[in-house]
């Protein structure tokens, strides 16, 4: 049975830990927004490029860029996105468990953020490299990722190249989901699903013809690495936009369970104290009994 | 006949600019080009440079960054990593950037960062001209 100052101490100890969850739930929701904001900005900009890599592909008359090159997968590289912090409910251990399905001796680790890392390095898996990104991503770390990417599949040490990523679908959810990075022959299939409404457009439009300036191999050239760093950098965006949302609602349930837990030894302390005071009454008449 | 083309150009912070108009100049990397409507479906890359736009006998003038142009008859698409119009372009804040990035150079960067500072060098040189050009060309008309 435990007395009432250890209750007390008890009630105190969780009453600071609620303090602290509801202080990051707070931090997390003002970030959440911003990080929100950030990964819908960008959608007008992704589709439009979607829709003029899936006009020049189609226009293409027997010409293919290196990046587009379907080569049999021997070895492939996945570039893991994970969060640099934990303390966000179930985000990064759902993403792993995608992870851990892969055949280990047949793929390296690309990772970013240091949670992926730091798994990567627990299981003994091949590890290439490892980056790091802030909680507002910049185009410039997108572009290191991506450029190493590129350099692997070019150099022949991966023939395909995958992204693992928490993608954001809202507040409440997250999902962990591979999407194919390189080569770039897929990208009509990946973005079929943002693009949709756009299909019959780029449909119609197929039939004619483009003239590139000075020509397709120079356009090509710069437009296919610009689209896959923009296309990293849309990754890490939604990324943190999870991590921010997943960390919101992990501390909210982290406070609501406090509230509960205090609620509940308020109610013992209270019942305790009670038990106390009538024990000490009834001594009291018991004594006094006794002497008269 | 379509008598407009739809200018629409994007950056990958909001869409900028998206109208119908007669006529549109901008600077590809062959050269600058004027694009009327039921031109020619052609794709090419975009110089940081200046985009007019005339709509309604008005010129509307936009200072871009690299980018590419996608265009169809009816239709003039631009990506770009930068845009902003012209009137909106804030001297002080573009010269003070300019220079931020000028010394940032003089500094040793890694092949990243510089690339960055090179990209922002580039934006404010671009916003200056557009600025000083309209600055001169107004000034010209009034006299």
């Amino acid at each position: 049975m435990p007395s009432t100052r250890d209750i007390r101490r008890r009630i105190k100890s969780v009453k600071s830990t609620s303090q602290i969850t509801k202080a990051m739930q707070m931090v997390a929701s003002a970030k959440m927004r911003r990080a929100q904001q950030a990964a819908l900005v960008g959608r007008p900009y992704s589709q439009l490029l979607n829709e003029i890599m899936a006009e020049a592909a189609a226009n293409m008359s027997g010409f293919s860029h290196p990046l587009m090159e379907a080569r049999p997968v021997a070895k492939r590289a996945v570039i893991l996105v994970s969060t640099d912090r934990g303390l966000c409910g179930g985000l990064n251990s759902n993403l792993f468990r995608e992870a851990v399905k892969l055949d280990k001796d047949t793929t390296v680790f690309v990772t970013a953020g240091r949670k992926a890392s730091q798994f990567i390095a627990r299981t003994r898996r091949n590890l290439s490299a490892e980056f790091s990104f802030k909680d507002t991503p910049l185009f410039s770390e997108a572009r290191a990722i991506s450029k190493f990417a590129q350099e692997l599949f070019l150099t022949g040490e991966a023939d395909a190249v995958d992204v693992l990523y928490s993608r954001f679908i809202n507040t409440l959810t997250q999902q962990p989901q591979m999407v194919p990075f390189l080569p770039i022959g897929k990208l009509t299939a990946t973005t079929a699903g943002i693009n949709a409404p756009k299909e019959e457009l780029t449909g119609g439009n197929a039939s004619e013809v483009f003239e590139f300036e000075p020509d397709e191999e120079t356009v090509l050239g710069e437009l296919l690495p610009h689209s896959l760093n923009f296309q990293m950098h849309q990754i890490l965006l939604e990324t943190k936009a999870s991590e921010q949302s997943a960390r919101m609602v992990a501390m909210k349930n982290a406070t609501d369970n406090a509230m509960q837990i205090i609620k509940d030894l308020t109610l013992e302390y209270n019942k305790l104290r009670q038990a106390n005071i009538t024990k000490e009454l009834l001594e009291i008449t018991t004594a006094q009994m006794a002497v008269g | 006949m379509a008598v407009t083309l739809k200018l629409e150009i994007i950056t990958p912070a909001a869409k900028v600019f998206s109208d119908d108009v007669e006529m549109v100049t901008l600077t590809g990397i062959d050269g600058e080009m004027g694009i009327y409507p039921t031109h020619m479906p052609l794709m090419t890359q975009l110089v940081a440079g200046e985009i007019t736009a005339r709509k309604d006998g008005q010129n509307i003038f936009l200072a871009v960054g690299d980018g590419f142009v996608q265009v169809t008859g009816e239709r003039v698409a631009i990506l770009t990593d930068m845009a902003v119009r012209a009137e909106n372009i804030d001297e002080a804040k573009a010269e003070e950037a300019r220079q931020h990035a000028v010394a940032r150079l003089a500094e040793k960067l890694s092949e990243e960062e510089s690339a960055t500072v090179q990209a922002s060098l580039a934006h404010a040189t671009v916003q200056l001209k557009v600025k000083r050009l309209r600055q001169k060309q107004d000034s010209l008309v009034k006299m």
